[in-house]
C-alpha cells in the first residue's frame, strides 16, 4: 500500500503553520505503518487536544478526538476491551505531561499496549504560544513574558521511572531514524513511549529567536547526541543521561524490555482462573 | 412495572441479601455490562469490589483507574468498540468526570454511571446520607444537553432500574446516570436476582451497511436511533467531542451545528414518555400528595401509610426517573391535592420542578434534611402538620 | 410483627458481623423480611460499632432504628448513648463484664455472660474473644422467639469460609446452652 492510501486527502491541506514539524511525524508514522505492513482496519489513532492531536484527522484508520490529556484513558478502555487492536496515541507535550500526566505514568506503570508519541515543540501551540512543562527554564512565552521558572520534566527518565518498556527520543531532523523507531515502538508489545523533538517556528521559535523552521531543526542536528542502548544499560541506571558531561540532548533507543502486558496479565491472572472457577458458593468475594 | 408488594420477592430465579451497591453490580452483569472502570469512592466502591471479583467470571473486564476521569473516558473507549460499559462514583468523583460526561452526549457513547450520593459539597460528609446531586447531574457539564437520570429505593426496583438504565442507554446512544444515595447503596436487605430471560435486555443496535459501503455512524435512522458499528471493527470513521456530521468529522457549519444540538435534546425530551418510571400510592384521592425518590420514598413510603391507616388521604409519587423530569405527570396527579410535599434530602433541588410543574406551585412544600441523617418519618409527619395548621 | 433490633458495641467484638448473620438467618431460614444498616466511617473507625436490623412479616419500609425493640450493648459507651432509646416494653441486653447498668425505666434488662463464656471456650491465654458475637446470636434465638437456632445455624455455615465455620458454630452453640443456665433478669 502507498503511503498516501493511508491518508485522509480530502481533509488537505492540513491546519499546520508554514514550517511545523509535526507533518514530518506524520510522514515518518505512515512510513513506519508501510513498513510494518499494517492493515488500515487494524489501527486506532486516539488523540487528545492541541495541535498534534490534529494529526488523528488525516490519518485513514480508526480515529478518535478526545478530551485534552485524556487519550490515554480513552486508549486503555480501547486496548482492553479489544486487545487485538494496534492502538497509537500522538500527543503534545502539554496534552500528555500537564494535563494528561497522571494518564501518562499509569499507562506506563501498567504497561498496556498502546504507542504514545509525544511530538514536543515545547510550547502550547493551539492556544498561542503558552509555556508547557517541557519548555526549557528560563525561555520565553505568552505566559511567561519574563521567561519561564519551571523546570520542564525530562520524557525519558519520567517514562523510565513510570515503567514503560520502550523509550525513544528522536527529532524532526532525523526523519528516517524517526520512521524506524516508531516502527519498532509499534511493534512492541507493551507501554512505548516516542518522544520527537519538534519545531514550532510560530510561537516557539519567534519568541524564543531561534530562527525559521530550518534553523531550528538545524538545532536538533547539533544540539543533539546519539545514544545507543548500551551505552543507556551503563550509565548507571539514568537512561535520560550520558556518562560523563552530555554534549547535547541524548536521541535513539533507550529502553526496549520485555514485561508482562497489561492485557494479556489481566487475562492470565483474572480473566482465565475467574472463569475456570465458575461462580462458588460463596455470596461474596 | 410491577411494585414490589411481596415480604421476599417471589418468582424465578435466587433470593439474596445484599447491599444495593452489590444490586447494582449484579444488575449490570445481568444486563450485559463487561466493561467496568472506577476509582474508589465512598459510598459507592462495594461496587467496584464486587465487579472485580465478578466480572471476570463472566469473561468480562474491571479495571482500577487512576481516577475518576480516567474511569469514565476509559469507559467510553470501551463502550465504543461494542461492550456494554459502566462507571460508579460518588459526588466528588462525578465532579471530575463532567467532561467525559459532555463527551459522551456529544459523541452519542451509551454507557452507564452509577453516583451514589454523599453529602456536599466538596467531600462533605462522606458516609451520610445526602441527594443534593440531582442537579449536578442535570447540569454539571457544561453547554446545553439533555440527560437521562433513573433512580431507586428498593433493591428490588434498583435491580429493575439498572437494567432499564443499561436498555436506555443502548436505545439512544446515551448516558444514563442511575442516582442513588449512602442509604440505598450501604443497606442491606432481600432481593431476588432472576433467572437470564425474565427482563428483556436491549442489545446494541448495529448497522446493516456491509464492509467498504459509506457507513454514517451520526445518521438517525426515521426513528431517531443511531446505528453503531464497532469501533476497531469493519467500517472506520471518527469520533469527536466537537460539532460533528454525520460522518464524525469535525464541522462549524452553522446548519450542522443547529440541526446536532437540536438531534441530541429531541432525542430525549421528545421521548419523555417512554423514559418517564414512576410508582404511584393512592395518587386518585390523595389530599395531601407526597413526591420523593431513592431513600427519602421510604421514609415518604412509611408515614404514607401509617397515616392512611388513621384515616389521612396522604398519597405518593416515587419518581424513577428524575431527568428528563414528568413535570406533565405531575401535574397531572397533583390537580386535586390539597397540599404537595417534596421529600428529598437537599435544600430545595425536586421541588423546583415541582413548582414548574403543577397548576398551583404556592402549595407545593418541602420537607427536607440536610444534616447528614436520612429524612425520618416523623420529620415529614412534623411537616405535613404544620402546613395544616395543626402544630407539631 | 416487627421487631427492630440495634447491635452495638467495640470495634473487634464483631457485632456488625452478628447484626448480619442474625438479618440473614431471618430471611433465609425464617422467611421473614429483614432491612439491615450500618454505621461507616470515621465514627466506626474510632471504635465503637453499631448495626441496626429490622426483621417484620411484611414490607419495612424505613430502614434505620431509631427506637430499638431489642438492644445489644457490648461496650459502656453504647449503653450509655443508645439506652434510652430502648420502646417501652422493649429488652436492653449486656454483658457484665463491658456494662454497669444504670438504667432503671421502662425496658427489661437481661445481662449475659458472654466474655466470660467465649474466654473460657476459647481457652489459651484468656484473652482471646473470637467468637463473640456468635454466642450472642446463640443467645439471642433462646431469648427472642424471630430467629431460631437452627436458621442461625444454617447462616453461620453460609456466611463463613470452611476454617472459621467450625469455631463460630461452637461459639453459636455455646451462646444458646448458655441462656438455659446463666442469664439474670432485671
Amino acid at each position: 500500500m502507498a503511503v498516501t492510501d493511508y491518508l485522509r486527502r480530502r481533509f488537505m491541506p492540513h491546519i499546520w503553520c508554514p514550517g511545523c514539524g509535526h507533518g514530518i511525524v506524520l510522514n515518518s508514522l505512515l512510513r513506519a505503518i508501510e513498513k510494518l505492513e499494517l492493515e488500515k482496519n487494524d489501527i486506532v489513532m486516539i488523540s487528545g487536544i492541541g495541535c498534534s492531536a490534529r494529526i488523528q484527522g488525516y490519518v485513514d484508520f480508526h480515529t478518535m478526538h478526545t478530551l485534552h490529556g485524556r487519550a490515554l484513558a480513552f486508549a486503555t478502555g480501547i486496548k482492553m476491551a479489544w486487545p487485538l487492536l494496534k492502538v497509537i496515541v500522538p500527543m503534545g507535550d502539554g496534552d500528555a505531561l500537564a494535563i494528561g500526566g497522571n494518564h501518562f505514568i499509569h499507562a506506563a506503570r501498567r504497561n498496556i499496549d498502546v504507542t504514545a508519541i509525544i511530538m514536543n515543540n515545547s510550547i502550547y501551540g493551539m492556544t498561542g504560544g503558552q509555556h508547557s512543562p517541557l519548555t526549557p527554564c528560563g525561555d520565553q512565552a505568552t505566559t511567561a513574558p519574563y521567561g519561564t521558572v519551571d523546570s520542564p520534566f525530562d520524557v525519558v527518565r519520567l517514562a523510565s521511572a513510570a515503567g514503560a518498556s520502550f523509550i525513544a527520543r528522536t527529532t524532526t531532523y532525523h526523519a528516517r531514524e524517526m520512521t524506524r523507531l516508531l516502527a519498532a515502538a509499534i511493534e512492541h508489545r507493551g507501554f512505548s513511549v516516542v518522544e520527537v523533538l519538534s519545531q514550532c517556528p510560530t510561537y516557539y521559535g519567534r519568541k524564543n529567536d531561534a530562527g525559521d523552521a530550518v534553523a531550528m531543526m538545524e538545532g536538533f542536528r547539533d544540539g543533539t547526541v546519539r545514544i545507543d542502548r548500551k551505552t543507556a544499560e551503563t550509565s548507571d541506571g539514568d537512561p535520560g543521561r550520558l556518562d560523563g558531561e552530555a554534549a547535547g540532548t541524548p536521541i535513539g533507543l533507550f529502553r526496549r524490555e520485555e514485561r508482562p502486558e497489561y492485557c494479556e496479565a489481566y487475562r492470565r491472572r483474572v480473566v482465565e482462573p475467574a472463569m475456570a472457577a465458575g461462580r462458588g458458593e460463596s455470596e461474596t468475594p | 412495572m410491577t411494585p414490589t408488594g411481596t415480604v421476599t420477592p417471589t418468582g424465578t430465579g435466587t433470593l439474596h441479601f445484599l447491599q444495593g451497591n452489590e444490586v447494582c453490580a449484579e444488575a449490570a452483569v445481568y444486563a450485559g455490562m463487561r466493561f467496568y472502570a472506577g476509582y474508589p469512592i465512598t459510598p459507592s466502591t462495594e461496587i467496584a469490589e464486587r465487579l472485580a471479583w465478578r466480572l471476570p467470571q463472566v469473561g468480562g473486564t474491571c479495571i482500577q483507574m487512576e481516577d475518576e476521569i480516567g474511569s469514565l473516558c476509559s469507559v467510553i473507549g470501551a463502550s465504543l468498540t461494542g461492550l456494554k460499559g459502566m462507571t460508579a462514583t460518588s459526588g466528588p468523583g462525578y465532579s471530575l468526570m463532567q467532561e467525559a460526561v459532555g463527551y459522551a452526549i456529544m459523541a452519542e457513547v451509551p454507557l452507564v454511571i452509577v453516583d451514589v450520593q454523599r453529602g456536599g459539597p466538596s467531600t462533605g460528609l462522606p458516609t451520610h446520607a445526602s441527594q443534593g446531586d440531582v442537579m449536578q447531574v442535570r447540569w454539571g457539564t457544561h453547554g446545553d444537553h439533555a440527560i437521562v437520570c433513573l433512580s431507586a429505593s428498593t433493591h428490588q426496583d434498583l435491580f429493575e432500574i439498572m437494567i432499564r438504565a443499561f436498555n436506555v442507554s443502548e436505545t439512544f446512544r446515551t448516558p444514563v446516570v442511575v442516582l442513588i444515595d449512602e442509604i440505598v447503596g450501604h443497606m442491606r436487605e432481600p432481593v431476588r436476582i432472576p433467572d437470564a430471560g425474565e427482563f428483556e435486555l436491549t442489545e446494541r443496535l448495529l448497522t446493516s451497511v456491509p464492509r467498504d459501503v459509506d457507513y454514517h455512524p451520526y445518521f438517525p435512522r426515521e426513528d431517531g436511533r443511531l446505528p453503531m458499528s464497532h469501533f476497531g471493527g469493519e467500517h472506520r470513521y471518527n469520533v469527536t467531542g466537537l460539532y460533528h456530521d454525520m460522518w464524525g468529522f469535525p464541522s462549524d457549519d452553522p446548519r450542522v451545528t443547529n440541526d446536532l444540538i437540536h438531534h441530541l435534546m429531541n432525542k430525549l425530551e421528545n421521548r419523555k414518555r417512554d423514559l418517564t418510571f414512576t410508582k404511584e400510592w393512592y395518587t386518585d384521592d390523595a389530599e395531601i400528595m407526597l413526591i420523593s425518590y431513592g431513600a427519602s420514598a421510604r421514609s415518604a413510603r412509611h408515614i404514607m401509610e401509617d397515616r392512611r391507616a388513621v384515616g389521612m388521604r396522604m398519597g405518593l409519587i416515587e419518581l424513577q426517573t428524575l431527568w428528563p423530569f414528568p413535570g406533565e405527570l405531575v401535574r397531572e396527579r397533583c390537580r386535586q391535592a390539597n397540599y404537595v410535599v417534596v421529600v428529598e434530602m437537599n435544600m430545595g433541588q425536586i421541588v423546583h420542578e415541582v413548582k414548574t410543574a403543577v397548576d398551583r406551585p404556592e402549595r407545593v412544600f418541602l420537607a427536607n434534611r440536610v444534616d447528614g441523617e436520612m429524612i425520618t418519618p416523623v420529620d415529614i409527619k412534623h411537616l405535613v402538620r404544620v402546613i395544616q395548621g395543626k402544630g407539631i | 410483627m416487627i421487631q427492630r433490633f440495634l447491635f452495638s458495641g467495640t470495634g473487634g467484638q464483631g457485632v456488625i458481623t452478628a447484626a448480619l448473620v442474625f438479618a440473614e438467618a431471618a430471611v433465609f431460614g425464617e422467611g421473614l423480611n429483614a432491612v439491615q444498616t450500618q454505621v461507616y466511617g470515621p465514627e466506626a473507625r474510632g471504635g465503637s460499632a453499631r448495626s441496626d436490623v429490622i426483621i417484620a412479616d411484611r414490607e419495612i419500609w424505613f430502614p434505620k432504628v431509631l427506637q430499638p425493640n431489642v438492644l445489644i450493648c457490648l461496650s459502656q459507651l453504647a449503653y450509655d448513648r443508645f439506652s434510652p432509646l430502648v420502646r417501652p416494653g422493649g429488652v436492653t441486653i449486656t454483658d457484665p463484664f463491658y456494662v454497669t447498668r444504670w438504667q432503671h425505666a421502662t425496658s427489661r434488662a437481661l445481662e449475659i455472660p458472654l466474655h466470660e463464656t467465649i474466654v473460657a471456650l476459647n481457652g489459651g491465654d484468656g484473652l482471646s474473644i473470637q467468637g463473640i458475637n456468635m454466642c450472642l446470636l446463640g443467645a439471642l434465638s433462646r431469648l427472642i422467639p424471630v430467629v431460631s437456632p437452627e436458621s442461625l445455624h444454617n447462616a453461620v455455615e453460609r456466611r463463613f469460609p470452611a476454617r472459621h465455620r467450625e469455631r463460630n458454630l461452637q461459639a453459636l452453640e455455646a451462646g444458646t446452652t448458655l441462656v438455659r443456665e446463666r442469664v439474670t433478669t432485671f
